[in-house]
């Protein structure tokens, strides 16, 4: 022990490549998750802004407007967008990241439950992503993220590639609940009961609920849309009397749950953010936690509501509608207690904390769409438009990603030991979250008019709504640059961080900053909440 | 600012949708409506709510002192019930207006639609095909869809409507169209390359031009090539542009006497005026440009537009201008 005395700590105890690449300790294996995810992050970026750039003229000729060499390749950077955006940022994203990282500090617990699965939960996204990746050389696929038959049957495309890479990404989505929800139950310090966790503890272990029941699913379709493609099982082949729509559902089944995969860490990370930078007592503990647990539940129940025109009968409709409206409950419980948290607080503009309030500001405007988009007659209209693409880039980028930048400024002192430069940190939010209107705002506008979405071309009236959307791409870009370069900085020559720079409550402030390997030097003993701020 | 301009247009009724075509699509649009100025309103709560208590609790030392308040139960029960009361209100009045857009009226006329990569087809019951869909204003339309490949989805945005086209089997959706005129169809479920170019028009006539219509498309396909050429030159509009019978221009080249000749391109290349040629310059009006005429070209494509029959119909009259 002593290893805050003698200097040491998780980052330097050991060195080499080697030491990282075999290494057992939850928080390096989050540095590693946060080193793979941010290059994923700047490829499917990379490709958004093509996606943006060809967008931003019509294409008259194949010379004037057009940025991409045909209506092939922006299919296929399209799908790439989406896939890596979805399975190897978004979803990995806060759990894997920030959770690894900060949910056995925030219990006072030494590590994960099962270290060896977290290190191969790594391993099993690195070996998805080679593979993923390698579908690049062999022949790009252009089915959009969501793989939907027939098409995705007849394409000539790496389609099987594709989907045994996505198959073992799930593998490592399912390994981290697993390992989450084990530590959550059985590895809390001394006198950290289930209602003292914080809230951000109890947002991943919703996840990981999640995670763990709906990810198979996902495993078995890949599956069968596979074998249907080597072996013409005729499950989803309209041609050998399968139904392609039953592909849909299976998806979805799927795929809604894992929207509220990609939300809920997110809402967790804003809790933490509000209550340090606000210095007040979380409001409503209880109805957060509960509202996390309530959105999981009802989560499995809602795929239909991606389906409205697909063929599914009414009834189905009516109740998916129906459902999907209780979802709005526990969402707006959280957002009205994240509000009142505010209430008589002393609210610091730090560059965390305006990434939490940026995210309020574009969670409410993503929720209320949302609303729009579950009443079925108004979204057999949207469906399938840049209506939609606003909405979920609003909930996914202004929520989730918001959070994943507030969550790594918030605790970046923890994890590297250093400072970063505030006031460039704030310019980095001031360019992304203008830049995010200016592009998604826009799109709302679209979808109403009737722009459908995956277009690599449209009609003459959308041109000017989509450049100004392009623009808005551009100032994102500058904002990230701008961010990159901040931790860069602040990684390489920012000043020493103290144990706790922004006067937080919760137990990973408590131990030095970088943590030491086994997280505390004597373990914790609880005695309140998470955020006693009095 | 953005949103006081959407609420405003809200008010409008009709907030950056498009025309409105039928009486499904008013209904839409007034429930669209409710729905802005009440997420309007949510937001202004939220944000509005979070801009003041940020700006009123700005930190004023490190030393501030907070008030602890955990929870209010009141509250809680307060903004639980209400958006359910609002969710459920905007649920059951969807409910009630995808009722009527669901229900397929009795008696309606009903034109099968089929969607291949990457064109639509329309057939009427006289045996009628067609790339166009033409129907009768103020009449109950079915629209019965399949797919010959991958799905499709049959989308109107004037109308507020769309359905999946699926191979393998038939959906269907209705509409009353309001409004003498054309309306964009798109396709909006991804099919692949040419997907944004899946496009056709919705061409709502009265029912004296589309009794007609009717009768000289059953017609045409008993008619010589060359004069359903000629048909077709004429209902696509082609004479606007082109002339047939002297080699004045109008907007385009005249098409006379030009069977066969060489043609000198604005990159300098000569083209023979062949099959091949004529049919690319229909389809991709821009692939190549005659020396002389404006880059981009205006006119329009017809990939997608046009069948294999109509175009070599075309072809064949163009051939015959001599």
């Amino acid at each position: 022990m002593g290893h805050a005395s003698s200097g040491k700590n998780y980052l330097n105890e050991h060195s080499g490549l080697w030491s990282w690449l075999t290494t057992l300790d939850h928080k390096r294996i989050g540095i590693m998750y946060f080193v793979t995810v941010m290059f994923f992050f700047l490829v499917g970026g990379i490709m958004a802004l093509l996606l943006r750039a060809e967008l931003f003229a019509v294409n008259t000729t194949a010379n004037v407007g057009q940025v991409l060499a045909n209506g092939d390749v922006y299919n296929q950077v399209l799908t790439y967008h989406g896939a890596i955006m979805v399975f190897m940022v978004i979803v990995p994203g806060i759990p894997a990241i920030l959770g690894n990282f900060f949910l056995p500090l925030q219990i006072g617990a030494k590590d994960v439950a099962f270290p060896r699965l977290n290190l191969a939960s790594w391993y099993c996204l690195m070996a998805g992503a080679i593979l993923a990746f390698a579908t690049f050389f062999t022949s790009k696929i252009d089915t959009g993220w969501t793989f939907y038959t027939p098409y995705s049957i007849r394409t000539g495309s790496s389609v099987v590639m594709m989907v045994v890479a996505v198959f073992i990404m799930g593998m490592s989505s399912i390994l981290t609940g697993l390992n989450f929800i084990v530590t959550v139950h059985k590895l809390r310090c001394p006198g950290m009961s289930m209602y003292r966790i914080p809230l951000f503890v109890w947002a991943l272990y919703s996840t990981a609920i999640i995670q763990v029941l709906a990810t198979p699913i996902l495993a078995i379709t890949l599956l069968l849309l596979a074998m249907e493609r080597v072996f013409g099982i005729g499950i989803f082949d309209p041609k050998l009397g399968g139904d392609p729509v039953l592909f849909q559902h299976f998806f979805w089944f799927y795929s809604h749950p894992a929207v509220y995969i990609m939300i809920l860490p997110a809402m967790g990370v804003i809790s933490e953010l509000l209550t340090t930078y606000s210095k007040k007592t979380i409001f409503g503990y209880t109805a957060i936690a509960y509202s996390s647990l309530g959105i999981a539940a009802v989560s499995f129940f809602v795929w239909g509501h991606h389906m409205f025109v697909s063929g599914q009968s009414e009834v189905a409709g009516i109740l998916f509608s129906f459902i999907t409206m209780l979802v709005g409950v526990p969402t707006a419980i959280k957002m009205f207690n994240w509000l009142a948290t505010l209430y008589k607080g002393s609210i610091e503009f730090t560059a965390p904390m305006l990434y939490a309030l940026g995210f309020l500001f574009l969670f409410a405007i993503g929720g209320v769409t949302g609303i729009m988009l579950a009443v079925v007659p108004v979204d057999v209209h949207f469906h399938d438009t840049y209506f939609v693409v606003a909405h979920f880039h609003y909930v996914m980028v202004g929520g989730t990603l918001m959070a994943i930048m507030g969550g790594f400024y918030h605790w970046f002192p923890k994890m590297f030991g250093k400072m970063y430069n505030q006031t460039s940190a704030i310019w980095s939010w001031v360019f992304i979250f203008i830049g995010f209107n200016v592009t998604f705002f826009p799109q709302f506008i679209l979808g109403a008019k009737g722009m459908p979405r995956r277009y690599f071309n449209y009609v003459v009236e959308f041109e000017q709504l989509n450049r100004i959307s392009t623009v808005g791409s551009w100032l994102i870009a500058i904002g990230f640059i701008i961010a990159l370069i901040t931790m860069v900085r602040g990684v390489l020559s920012g000043a020493q961080a103290p144990m706790n720079p922004w006067g937080s409550k919760t137990l990973e402030w408590t131990t030095s900053s970088p943590p030491p390997h086994d997280n505390f030097i004597h373990e914790p003993v609880v005695t309140a909440g998470p955020y006693e701020y009095k | 600012m953005t949103l006081w301009m959407l609420m405003n247009q809200a008010m409008a009724g009709t907030s950056f949708m498009p025309e409105q075509g039928t009486d499904i699509a008013k209904q839409v649009d007034n429930l669209y409506g409710f729905l802005l100025v009440v997420s309007f309103i949510s937001c202004a709560i939220l944000i509005g709510g979070m801009i003041y208590f940020a700006v009123k609790y700005k930190r004023k030392s490190q030393n501030d002192k907070t008030a602890y308040i955990t929870h209010d139960t009141r509250l809680e029960i307060l903004w639980s019930v209400i958006p359910l009361v609002i969710f459920l209100f905007v649920f059951a009045w969807g409910w009630i207006i995808y009722h009527d857009m669901r229900t397929m009226p009795k008696d309606a006329l009903e034109i099968h639609v089929t969607g291949k990569q990457w064109a639509w087809a329309a057939e009427y019951k006289n045996g009628v095909r067609s790339v166009d869909v033409v129907v009768p204003v103020n009449k109950d339309v079915k629209i019965i869809l399949t797919s010959e490949d991958v799905i499709h989805s049959f989308f109107v945005p004037s109308f507020r409507i769309k359905q999946d086209a699926v191979p393998g089997r038939y959906t269907a959706l209705w509409f009353r169209a309001e409004k003498l005129g054309e309306f964009h169809v798109f396709c909006a479920e991804f099919c692949g390359t040419s997907h944004s170019a899946m496009m056709t028009r919705l061409r709502v006539v009265s029912q004296e031009d589309f009794d007609k219509w009717l009768t000289e498309e059953s017609e045409v396909g008993s008619l010589p090539l060359a004069q359903r050429g000629a048909k077709i030159f004429q209902t696509r509009a082609c004479a606007s542009c082109h002339n047939v019978d002297n080699p004045a221009v109008k907007i385009g080249p005249s098409l006379y006497q030009k069977w066969g000749h060489e043609e000198e391109m604005d990159d300098g290349k000569k083209v023979n005026v062949d099959e091949n040629y004529v049919r690319e310059s229909i389809l991709e009006p821009q692939a190549k440009i005659v020396k002389g005429y404006p880059r981009p070209s205006p006119m329009p494509a017809f990939q997608g537009q046009l069948s294999e029959s109509e175009l070599t119909a075309l072809i064949e009259y163009i051939k015959g201008l001599k």
